[in-house]
């Protein structure tokens, strides 16, 4: 088992309702554990799965068994479907050294949708998430999933781009394996070329 | 959920805190397990209901919580273990039977509820602190802080039940219901007692008074087992300058705390796992050794409040104390625990001074994303039959003219009450009540009271409470339109099956129970639309209005993730660039502005609505809404053919 980057080793995963953030904290935990680390992935859902903002944390450590919940301005990383979403969590969960790793492209609330409220231009959003973190990237995640054919597949390609990222004391192999647990052998295919195309995009 | 009954014993797993609960009453050797769908509890009954024929037990879906638990207490007096799972708001509705219930006792096959609380109400429209239950029953209560631990005290609480022959309540919170960890499962039990029941055995609460005192005997005894059990315990220096006293996930985050701080040889942390009757003895010893106690519990003070009655009986010989809690200040009186509120409390009473991250960083976060990140209200998925429904709705209030309200209760249909409802739900308060306010306006007439009134309910809320409304209803000749929003599925939950879509728990098909039918034989005028056409509801929903007395209307269309998991809608959605005239239109963006679908957004820099190709799931609806036609529902399998 390799040393971990940081002990505890906190993921915060968010995004909105639909775009398959509780399935990535479920992939990366079962990769983690299958590794022999002490995993709890935290979920949040139930009303918040129409819409709404969704969170999941993963904490892995080498000692004992951790609490669903990651410790305020404690987490190691954030992993974010969408861009707004990242900088929602930032000011409970962020630190000025944390990673941020986020999808680019904006799923517009209601109130924007309806002209209420504006959504942020994107380069003033990357520059605020920029100021408060350590290291930041910004990744095409659906532009790219789109090219494969499916939006859904941005959280895998999320996956794919943290494994390159080396924050984790494991590689996309063991994510793959995690996957194939979980997923047909039909659907296999595609979270391959999802996950390699997410460790391109931060190489 | 997932077939759990062939884990391999001794092999660590991933298991959600729900799996394990339901992992271990398969360990324990349930045979008979009910529910109700609830968040944060459903997945239980699920993954019973998924391992049924691998562990050879039965597991229902039932009409409602109160139904599930009588239900199981029937195994429970045929010597076979029994439970039943629920959420808070479910034990409000089982409340009566298990007053009952712990009076007369359960019989010899042990019995247990699982309550899952949800503290924050992250998927309720309450919050509530259903351990009372327990205090008002006199039932033992088990709150386990971890996945692992929950399956252990599954196992350990069907022993105590069958110990005391009465009820056992197990509660879990969201924090540990949709936690993942690992957990080690141990073998499933083998064997059960073919189920019987002596014709002279007569189980009654008669008589009452002198069955109350048993029932106080049984929690005694219930005490005496628990203290013995491994369930609390201790960690941290002899006489500690500061005691927390936690339960449940609070004991996780307690322990976080004091890592952060690094009071470790300063605090120590009394872990209770058993918090009904509260060991009196071992907190006695506890609160000897201290003069400071914190106490970390999620949602009421009901351990804070018990310890400090017990510490006003015993204060001569214990000497003065200082108590931090809810009563105090020092952790919040609503919402949820975390790991930083705690070490916040630690800090402030013993003066650490201690900040999470420097001040400058965390005023910078919070004023950018308060600027930035907008709000995300939750509202209906797009393609929502209920988007069409209140849309309909809405309209045809307006028409009407006489300031018609709409009661409504708990489902998906409960964001009626938010903007992609139209915000035309005027109350909502727990299964079934809307169809009891209705009953109660449509008898105000008499006193000049002279808006209508439309009642929403959902198809499995119909069958889970709303019949006695609308019998009374009936009965009483109340005024009022109920309105059925039959989308076929108990979708907010995680689309579990009901009476009405006549699919068991198991997915085999069982006997199927028609809302027309049952309304029909009440002698109600029933009407049945699809929301999807908006012109022929809103017709109905107009005609139906101007009757009297207790009518219904269904409005019938299956759900909008039911139907893209099964083929999906038959539309693509296009904008005529040509017709759409965007700010120029005089509609003032009407479709983005009003219907509010997250398909349908209206591109700035273009001046003109798009279809958000990655989220409209093309259900056509929003073709029928723009005032110039420009909204284009293309039939895909035209589309294919051409």
């Amino acid at each position: 088992m390799k040393e971990l980057a940081r002990e505890p080793l906190d993921l915060v995963i968010t995004g909105v309702g639909g775009q398959g953030n509780v399935l990535a904290s479920q992939v990366l935990g079962r990769a983690l554990l299958d590794q022999g680390y002490q995993v709890t992935v935290g979920e949040t859902y139930g009303l918040s799965q129409r819409g709404g903002a969704v969170m999941s944390q993963v904490r892995v450590t080498r000692r004992g068994v951790l609490g669903p919940l990651i410790a305020e301005n404690q987490a190691t990383a954030i992993i974010s479907l969408e861009p707004m979403e990242a900088l929602r969590v930032l000011p409970t969960y962020g630190h000025p050294e944390v990673v941020v790793l986020t999808n680019d492209r904006p799923l517009q609330p209601l109130g924007v949708i309806a002209g209420q409220a504006e959504y942020p231009q994107p380069p003033k959003l990357r520059a605020a998430i920029e100021e408060l973190c350590g290291r930041l990237y910004w990744l095409p995640a659906t532009e790219e999933a789109m090219k494969l054919g499916a939006p859904i597949l941005a959280n895998v390609i999320m996956l794919g781009a943290l494994a390159a990222s080396g924050l984790l004391p494991i590689g996309a192999p063991e994510i793959e394996a995690a996957l194939a647990e979980m997923f047909p052998d039909e659907k296999m295919a595609a979270n391959r070329q999802a996950l390699a195309v997410g460790q391109e995009l931060v190489a | 959920m997932a077939d759990i009954s062939g884990l391999t014993p001794g092999r660590t797993v991933l298991m959600q805190g729900n799996e394990a609960i339901a992992r271990g009453a398969l360990e324990a050797g349930v045979s008979f397990a009910a529910a109700y769908p609830g968040n944060p509890s459903s997945e239980i009954l699920q993954t019973l209901a998924d391992s049924a024929e691998g562990a050879g037990i039965y597991a229902e879906w039932s009409t409602n919580e109160k139904v599930a638990l009588e239900a199981a207490a029937a195994a429970s007096y045929c010597g076979l273990r029994a439970m039943a799972s629920m959420k808070q708001n479910g034990v409000n509705v089982a409340q009566d039977f298990i007053c009952n219930l712990t009076i007369s006792g359960s019989g010899p096959g042990g019995l247990v509820l699982v309550t899952c609380d949800d503290p924050g109400a992250i998927s309720s429209t309450n919050e509530e602190d259903a351990r009372f239950i327990a205090k008002l029953a006199d039932l033992p209560l088990l709150e386990p802080s971890t996945p692992a631990e929950a399956l252990a005290m599954m196992k350990f609480a069907f022993d105590l039940s069958e110990d005391i022959e009465n009820l056992v309540v197990v509660r879990a919170i969201s924090r540990l219901s949709h936690t993942r960890s690992g957990v080690v499962p141990g073998e499933l039990a083998v064997g059960r007692p073919r189920p019987a029941w002596d014709p002279k055995r007569v189980i009654t609460t008669i008589p009452a008074v002198p069955r109350h005192q048993v029932m106080k005997d049984k929690l005694a005894e219930a005490g005496g087992l628990m203290a013995a059990g491994p369930f609390n315990s201790y960690g941290g220096p002899d006489n500690p300058e500061l005691l927390i006293i936690a339960s449940g996930s609070s004991v996780l985050y307690a322990a976080e705390a004091i890592d952060i701080l690094g009071v470790g040889r300063r605090v120590g942390l009394l872990k209770l796992g058993c918090t009904w009757p509260l060991d009196e003895k071992l907190l006695r010893k506890h609160l000897a050794a201290t003069e400071r106690v914190l106490f970390a519990e999620e949602v009421d003070p009901f351990i804070e409040d018990h310890v400090k009655s017990l510490y006003a009986q015993h204060a001569p010989e214990l000497g003065i104390k200082r108590f931090y809690g809810k009563a105090s200040g020092h952790t919040p009186a609503i919402g949820e625990l975390s790991p930083g509120r705690l070490a916040a409390a630690v800090s402030e009473v013993l003066e650490l001074g201690h900040q999470a991250v420097d001040p400058g960083y965390l005023e910078r976060a919070v004023q950018s994303a308060g600027a930035m990140a907008a709000p995300r209200e939750v509202g209906f998925c797009p393609g929502c039959p209920h988007r069409a429904s209140y849309w309909a709705m809405k309209q045809v209030l307006a028409v009407d003219g006489r300031a018609g309200l709409v009661s409504g209760d708990i489902g998906c249909y409960t964001m009626g009450v938010l903007s992609t409802g139209f915000n035309r739900v005027n109350s909502v308060h727990c299964m079934g009540s809307g169809l009891g306010i209705s009953s109660g306006l449509g008898k105000l007439g008499r006193f000049g009271f002279d808006q209508p009134v439309i009642s929403v309910v959902g198809d499995s809320t119909f069958f889970h409470a709303a019949l006695p409304g609308i019998v009374n209803a009936r009965w009483n000749q109340a005024d009022y339109l109920l309105v059925v929003l039959d989308n076929s599925a108990t979708a907010m939950t995680g689309f579990q099956p009901h009476p009405g879509t006549g699919q068991l728990a198991s997915g085999q098909a069982g006997a199927q129970v028609d809302i027309e039918q049952v309304c029909r034989s009440l002698g109600l005028d029933c009407r049945v639309a699809d929301p999807y056409d908006l012109a022929a509801t809103s017709d109905a929903l107009y005609d139906a209005l101007q009757q009297k007395g207790l009518r219904v209307l269904i409005l019938r269309r299956v759900c909008a993730l039911v139907q893209g998991r099964s083929g999906g809608h038959p539309y693509r959605m296009e904008i005529d660039p040509e017709l759409c005239r965007g700010d120029a239109c005089g509609c003032h963006r009407f479709c983005s502005r009003v219907f509010k679908c997250p398909g349908l957004v209206f591109d700035q820099a273009l001046g003109q609505a798009v279809i958000d190709e990655v989220t409209c799931v093309g259900c056509g609806v929003c073709a029928q809404i723009c005032p110039a036609g420009a909204i284009k529902a293309l039939a895909k399998d035209q589309e294919a053919a051409a």
